[in-house]
């Protein structure tokens, strides 16, 4: 019996009916609030935040619990509300060195000015289920240190730029606009500012791959973590009508700064080169993949063989965006008849051509 | 010269055959397609003339027309500088540039080549500067000679001359250096 | 034994304006973004066949579901618009039915299923059968707008070939298929020269549709979200697949005729009827079948 494919209005509705019973799941569990959403898969936030690219917690709260659990989708749903939000402007660039930290640690000094914090850190757990978390009403306390954080907390790669061991990095103070990656599409070759905005709003997944192969060999830079800190700093804008920067608010971010191989030619002594990589939120392995890839993705400026992946400019910020590249994957399942029948009739066609060749041998060149 | 008109200039009147084949051919398109490459790009629109054109070059360059729909892939590395110097020679540049091109094959394969590039090059009055380390090629093929060091030329002249007579230190310095045969 | 179905008629009729929704703004993208994309889309038409870049928005669908289309058609169209959403040639499947309920909601425009009612057409992988006349838009939908791109990944070459007219790597891909197989085997997406200067991805349509495109009386506006790029093909203008002299472009025939409307001129649809693999043919574009039914055509009903 022959039906039309009919996908009509009434299919579409049920199907959302039945996505938000199954998004509920049993009625007999308590319902997820955001703010638990929010302090207990803290992680989970910071990470579609970043790669959202909107720094707004209850809303990425929100799109996880809408999305069932599923980030690259609650990442999308961050980014189409972003796209409607009005655009007043740029904001001052942050300042880190000024951070309030929470963690900070450097792997290429024992102990430096405001010394190693490790904060919160999965990285010294033994990865062992804990049973006791399954019973639940767990209520942990941290004791608090009787003196607080040093004051002066100056970043490593300033440390090593007073020495000029490493490459100088000249504040982008021109005056332009900076380019902006959610307003223009990107031209290649890209420029620094085009290639971080990319990188920080790449696939974690994209950039943890990427970054560990140049780790295997595909594009080595020899990279030092030279500081990972993270931490609060306060995000300024400088509204037309006053002409100052004011402080409007303050932001929870990751940085990372990988010190890679020195370089030296004829006219520049040898130093060490960065690797720069910023996260909203919390979201350290992510950073510091970024900062892996932007080193790797620099081999051009720096006049390095440009062979592996990592160092494709092109391949790499193309592929990066989790929501492109998802959508296209699952575009897949859109119908495609029209153009299969194109293929079907050509095929068909090739191979009644082949059997009348076959049928008389002769015939064939 | 503008990026636009050097780019036309290297597939029309220009021809690069490059040391590594690799660099000058399409490796994923035939051997036919390759040659016919650079009649299309200056628009022949008319599949039977390319084809020809196609076997007629094959031939010229010595190589087996039952190979015309393979990929360069398949072929040896004295077949690829062939089909490398047909797909050059179709549009008849004026000027071809070559770079090493018999560095890399074995002896024999290197004498039949240079002989064909001789050949070719005489009667199709082209043009021809080659860049080579090995003196036998120099004298095989060219007229003239520039001796260069450190991107500078030493010394310059008819070949027979340069290399009979040489007078920079480090001219005479190459053609001591050849082997007695 | 098989039973007919035709396609429904009752919905056919084009519907009155809905509500709007609240809370956005009309056609979805603000008016600074829409006006963004009308200059990118005149420059498109001042030079056709030409890839313009523009910054192209998150849209509430998803990348390579027609992001691109819907970017163009939210740019374009104005509350007297009516508005036709086709995908593989039919108003019933799934996507289009999205995209139309999406400017049904965001736009608060007129719809209709019927290609003569529309003002604006958007289309996935299909040009109506019905002629498009100078009153209409037809938006195409693009996944890949680069015409290279499987022949050179990479965008900064492919943008210099185009700069240079460098398009001899096209005809090798029709001269590889020619010499191995003895004729062009692309089926869609065949690439096509506008204007007698640019080489352009006319998306993925059958090449059926590929000569509707030259000198359509019609604008058509191409969008490609995910790639940031828009292009156009002004009303009347020449659009040639490419080809060669002694192996010219021809387009798929078929040795039905549809077995709905009886249609001998139109793109089949085949559809299997039963699990041997039975199969009858249908017109891909339901619009045109319905209306050749109304007009008292009819098919032989399939197989029996």
């Amino acid at each position: 019996m022959y039906v039309a494919v009919k996908g009509g209005d009434r299919a579409i509705e049920n199907s959302q009916k039945l996505l938000a019973e199954e998004r509920r799941g049993d009625p007999r569990i308590p319902e997820l609030s955001l703010p638990q959403i929010q302090e207990q898969m803290a992680l989970g936030v910071d990470r579609v935040m970043t790669e959202g690219s909107l720094y707004d917690p209850e809303l990425a709260a929100l799109a996880i619990k809408q999305a069932r659990g599923d980030l690259v989708e609650a990442i999308f749903l961050l980014r189409a509300y972003r796209t409607t939000l009005p655009r007043f402007g740029a904001g001052e660039p942050l300042d880190t060195a000024d951070m309030a930290i929470r963690r900070r640690i450097s792997a290429t000094y024992k102990d430096l000015p405001g010394g190693q914090l490790l904060g919160g850190s999965f990285d010294y757990t033994h990865r062992l289920l804990d049973f006791a978390l399954a019973a639940g009403d767990e209520r942990p306390v941290a004791e608090i240190a009787p003196d607080g954080v040093e004051a002066g907390m100056p970043r490593v790669v300033d440390i090593l730029d007073h020495e000029g061991l490493i490459e100088f990095e000249a504040p982008d103070d021109d005056g332009e606009p900076v380019f902006d990656l959610t307003r223009e599409s990107p031209r290649y070759p890209a420029d620094r500012a085009a290639r971080l905005q990319n990188l920080a709003r790449g696939d974690e997944g994209w950039l943890l791959g990427l970054g560990y192969s140049t780790q295997r060999g595909y594009g080595n830079n020899h990279p030092f973590a030279g500081e990972i800190r993270v931490g609060e700093v306060a995000v300024e804008f400088a509204p037309e009508e006053l002409g100052f920067p004011i402080e409007i608010g303050e932001i929870t971010v990751t940085e990372c700064q990988m010190i890679n191989q020195f370089k030296g030619s004829a006219s520049v002594p040898p130093q060490f080169t960065r690797g720069y990589g910023l996260t909203f939120g919390h979201c350290e392995r992510k950073a510091m993949a970024m900062a892996l890839v932007d080193r790797a993705l620099r081999a051009r400026d720096f006049g390095e063989a440009t062979e592996a992946p990592a160092q494709d400019e092109e391949f790499v910020m193309a592929h990066s965006d989790n929501v492109e590249a998802s959508g296209f994957v699952q575009h897949l399942k859109l119908p495609h008849y029209v153009d299969f029948q194109a293929e079907l009739v050509t095929v068909r066609a090739l191979r009644r051509k082949a059997e009348a060749a076959e049928a008389i041998p002769d015939a064939a060149e | 010269m503008s990026e636009a008109r050097r780019r036309l200039l290297m597939r029309t009147d220009w021809g690069i055959v490059y040391q590594n084949a690799r660099d000058g051919l399409r490796m994923k398109v035939s051997a036919g397609a390759n040659v016919g490459e650079r009649l299309m790009a200056i628009g022949d629109r008319h599949y039977g003339h390319i084809r020809a054109e196609a076997v007629d070059w094959l031939e010229r360059v010595e190589m087996d027309l039952g190979r015309i729909d393979d990929l360069p892939a398949t072929f040896s590395g004295g077949m690829q500088q062939r089909l490398q110097i047909a797909r050059n020679l179709v549009t008849k540049p004026r000027l071809v540039f070559m770079d090493e091109p018999t560095s890399g094959l074995d002896v024999s394969v290197q004498a039949r080549l240079l002989d064909l590039i001789r050949g070719l090059v005489g009667s199709l009055g082209i043009a021809c500067v080659v860049v080579t380390h090995d003196l036998g090629v120099v004298r095989l093929l060219s007229h003239r000679l520039m001796v260069m060091k450190g991107g500078d030329v030493v010394e310059h002249g008819l070949t027979d001359q340069v290399l009979d007579d040489p007078q920079h230190p480090y001219t005479q310095l190459l053609v001591s250096s050849i082997l007695p045969v | 034994m098989p039973t007919v179905i035709p396609h429904p008629t009752a919905s056919t009729a084009t519907a009155a304006a809905p509500q709007r929704l609240e809370g956005y703004n009309f056609a979805y993208l603000d008016e600074q973004t829409k006006r963004m994309i009308r200059r990118a889309l005149l420059k498109a038409v001042a030079v056709p066949g030409y890839q313009v870049p523009f910054g192209s928005r998150e849209m509430p669908l998803p990348y390579g579901w027609g992001t691109g289309g819907i970017q163009v058609t939210a740019a374009v169209i104005g509350p007297d618009d009516t508005l036709k959403v086709i995908d593989q040639g039919a108003d019933d499947t799934t996507n289009a039915v999205n995209i139309r309920r999406f400017f049904a909601k965001t736009a608060g425009v007129a719809t209709t299923d019927r290609t003569v009612d529309a003002s604006i057409i958007q289309t996935r992988h299909r040009i109506p059968e019905t002629p498009l006349t100078e009153d209409q838009i037809l938006v195409y939908q693009v996944p890949i707008p680069e015409p290279l791109r499987q022949l050179e990944p990479r965008e900064a070459e492919t943008r210099k070939m185009h700069a240079l007219e460098e398009y001899g790597v096209m005809h090798v891909s029709l001269y590889e298929d020619i010499a191995k197989f003895g004729r062009i085997t692309k089926s869609y997406n065949y690439p096509v020269r506008v204007n007698g200067r640019y080489v352009m991805a006319p998306s993925p349509i059958p090449k059926f549709d590929n000569p509707k495109m030259d000198r359509m009386p019609a604008l058509q506006l191409f969008g490609a979200g995910r790639e940031k790029r828009l292009y156009a093909v002004p009303p009347y203008t020449e659009v040639k697949s490419l080809d060669f002299e002694d192996h010219p472009f021809e387009v798929e025939t078929w040795e039905q005729d549809c077995a709905l409307c009886g249609a001998g001129d139109s793109y089949l649809d085949e559809v299997i009827v039963d699990d041997k693999g039975t199969r009858m043919f249908v017109c891909s574009d339901s619009d045109y079948c319905r209306e050749r039914r109304e007009a008292g055509h009819q098919g032989d009903g399939g197989p029996a």
